[in-house]
């Protein structure tokens, strides 16, 4: 599974992307970010409010009890601020 | 067809309301955005800097293109937006949309500017006069707005 992060995840975790595979335990959006907060340090800061975390699982958004089988490519952002 | 663009170099609006002319056009009506300097009581801007989600963002735009064709009857629809570092007074975004009759131009336009804000995966960092860089925050009025669209 590759993970991308953009903007502020990005910073606060320190890469814009990374590999992994699916963590055992881990089901859906709202599982892996709760795994990936106990990560790193950074990706503590970049997860640590939940709720200003949007995710798109294959470039489509998707909410955080979306499931994660089968999922290729997974990235999360902030609220986006376009326009 | 929609006119998708993401890109760094400055658009032309006035050639891209000439590229939405023809015979069975009665109207364009177009949005052009702009990089703001001021913003209230809060401090200047200096400079803006784009990120997207290359792949995702052209998709989410021609969805959301797909979207205000299936709703009004358009004759045409483009949607431009600039990334990368941005000095106030610089074009950012332009949407445009072209049809037989002025409502439905107009309300495409509309819709397309609002929703866009909520929909496309970009993100604005803001460069501010004091020297400090900000990433600014979602706008809870940008998702009303977006949501009062909804079908």
């Amino acid at each position: 599974m590759k993970l991308l992060y953009f903007a502020w995840v990005r910073e606060k975790i320190g890469q814009t992307e990374e590999n992994l595979p699916l963590p055992e335990g881990v089901s859906t959006v709202g599982g892996l970010v709760s795994w990936l907060r106990a990560r790193s340090p950074g990706h503590a800061a970049a997860f640590a409010d939940p709720r200003l975390i949007r995710c798109a699982i294959g470039q489509e958004f998707v909410g955080m009890d979306t499931p994660l089988a089968g999922a290729a490519e997974v990235a999360f952002f902030p609220p986006v601020t376009g326009g | 067809m929609p006119r998708i663009l993401v890109q760094a170099v400055d658009f032309n609006p006035g050639a891209e309301l000439a590229r939405l002319g023809g015979e069975e056009t009665g109207g364009i009506a177009s949005f052009t955005g702009i990089v703001r300097a001021s913003h209230g009581a809060g401090p200047r801007i200096a400079a803006l800097t784009l990120e997207h989600y290359p792949g995702m963002t052209e998709a989410a735009l021609a969805k959301l293109a797909a979207r205000a064709q299936a709703r009004w009857a358009l004759t045409g629809c483009t949607i431009i937006h600039r990334i990368g570092r941005l000095l106030p007074g610089e074009n950012i975004v332009f949407v445009a949309a072209a049809s037989a009759h002025r409502g439905d131009a107009l309300q495409a336009v509309a819709f397309l500017i609002d929703y866009l804000k909520t929909s496309a995966p970009f993100w604005k960092a803001e460069e501010r006069e004091d020297g400090t860089r900000h990433w600014v925050a979602a706008r809870a009025a940008d998702e009303a707005a977006a949501a009062g669209w909804d079908e």
